[in-house]
């Protein structure tokens, strides 16, 4: 007798967990009228954002996120859909990364980023519920809080409240990343989820900025059981201001020696047209480990690229 | 030369003209940012560490050493000893410069040895050995399939979790990267 491979065995509990997920995660969207997509996966342009570096593709790319041709649908008439799919981001990997990942993003036309805190809650409350989870979760031995509404906190305030610097501070001496990493986000959402929110302006290239305070932008970040689990926007629809966002976020590509990518331009030529909405992108491979309460993203999916 | 992405546990880099390894590794990238490297850092020679976090365009000097082919033959009090097994030359090595390597270390394991200079300072194991196993629960069958585990120890007394129809005696394979169980190996 051959001895089946253990690694991918004793990972078949997390793998039914997640397939459960899935399944609860299509029925909260069908239920609520949204149409599920299916965008392409190789794209000739992906959105040219400053730290996240697209994997080449025979002349193309696979694309970083499904957002540009969601937008176009957008735009095109299509006010409620999601989509869950494969996304490629180059030499991000760790326990928490994997540069093959699934998303789950989804868009709805109408609603703002404040809003789409609430969907959230009720996407994630729904499906641990159908996964059987009646009140709290436990992650790792700590207890999640389910009950909502869950805590907000600006990020001005998450620097004031847990940081040795003021957020303007840390963004004038670029060390906005290294605080957010090593003395907020170990002291953010202890007790239950938590939404942090108005990044500033310069940190979200395709979200709108808050009218009452331009500098920051209508975006949220999910943070649950210490991981971070979905990134939102009220989405820019000012076609002029996009393509200088572009513009800025290529010319700190070039500046820090990393590829450029072609302007988007169908996208551009698309955003007139698009509503006022809002878009949010979850990790699904993170989610599957909470709920399969697995401390290593390479526990919740088939096969890594190192395990091929 | 290294980039930062090429940083993970164990590799061995030089810093001021000194060989370190890094024994803890941590990726992350907060939404929308960079992607930080945070790594710990131990002195290959004095043992000292360090924490720090690096960005992707960091770059890094491979440690300066030199491997050689050695036999490990036995340990006695707190010293290793290992063979060239083509000069019959015998080193040295401390607990503290094996570190977490003792767990896979079983009689006449073939190793390399890593020299900095003149002097023996580490160990690079294989990525995977064979070793006995000395302490199991018999199987209740049935178990089999269902990706539950048991604790085992091995003939080096390294306990981990093996699937549950592992017995006493038997050989079972070992990353040593991980220390994770691999597959049942047959005599």
């Amino acid at each position: 007798m051959m001895d089946s491979d253990w690694r991918l065995t004793k990972r078949k509990d997390a793998l039914q967990i997640r397939a459960a997920m899935i399944r609860a995660i299509r029925g909260f969207f069908v239920e609520r009228n949204f149409l599920e997509v299916e965008t392409p996966i190789r794209v000739p342009a992906p959105a040219p954002e400053a730290h996240i570096d697209a994997i080449p593709s025979d002349g193309w790319y696979l694309h970083t996120s499904p957002e540009l041709c969601m937008k176009r649908l957008l735009a095109a008439g299509y006010p409620r859909i999601f989509q869950i799919t494969k996304c490629f981001r180059s030499a991000e990997r760790g326990s928490r990364h994997l540069t093959e990942f699934t998303l789950l993003e989804w868009y709805e036309s109408g609603i703002d980023y404040l809003r789409m805190m609430e969907v959230c809650e009720d996407l994630i409350v729904s499906v641990a519920h159908d996964l059987g989870h009646e009140g709290d979760l436990t992650y790792r031995g700590r207890s999640i809080a389910m009950h909502t509404p869950w805590e907000r906190l600006s990020v001005k305030e998450a620097f004031r409240r847990h940081a040795s610097l003021s957020m303007e501070e840390a963004l004038g001496q670029d060390r906005f990343d290294e605080i957010m990493v090593g003395e907020i986000e170990p002291n953010i959402g202890t007790e239950g989820p938590a939404f942090l929110y108005d990044y500033p302006a310069a940190l979200g290239a395709l979200a709108r900025v808050k009218r009452t305070d331009p500098t920051v932008a209508e975006r949220f970040e999910l943070y649950m059981g210490g991981l971070e689990l979905a990134n939102a926007f009220s989405e820019l629809t000012d076609a002029t201001e996009q393509r200088e966002r572009f513009e800025e976020e290529r010319k700190s590509r070039r500046t820090s020696g990393r590829t450029t990518y072609p302007i988007p331009n169908k996208f551009l030529e698309a955003l007139p047209a698009m509503p006022e909405s809002s878009g949010i992108a979850l990790g699904i491979d993170r989610l599957a480990m909470i709920f399969a309460d697995r401390e290593s993203i390479d526990d919740v999916v088939t096969l890594t690229a190192e395990e091929l | 030369m290294y980039s930062a992405s090429d940083l993970r546990k164990n590799l061995k880099i030089q810093i001021d003209g000194e060989p370190y390894v890094i024994v803890d590794f941590t990726f992350s990238k907060p939404g929308k940012g960079q992607s930080l490297y945070r790594c710990k850092l131990k002195n290959m020679i004095n043992g000292n560490q360090f924490e720090r976090t690096y960005r992707s365009v960091d770059t890094f000097e491979p440690a300066n050493l030199r491997e050689k082919k050695m036999q490990y033959l036995y340990q006695e009090d707190e010293k290793y000893c290992f063979m060239d097994t083509e000069t019959y030359e015998q080193i040295y090595l401390t607990e503290g410069q094996v570190g977490d390597a003792k767990d896979f270390l079983s009689d006449n394991l073939d190793v390399d040895i890593l020299f900095f200079g003149e002097e023996p300072i580490g160990i690079t194991l294989p990525n995977f050995v064979d070793l006995t196993v000395t302490v199991a629960e018999p199987w209740a069958k049935g178990d089999s399939v269902t990706g539950k585990s048991k604790p085992i120890v091995v003939e080096t007394g390294y306990s981990l979790q093996a699937p549950p129809f592992i017995e006493e005696g038997e050989k079972i394979r070992i990353d040593t990267r991980t220390g994770e169980y691999l597959t049942r190996v047959k005599e």
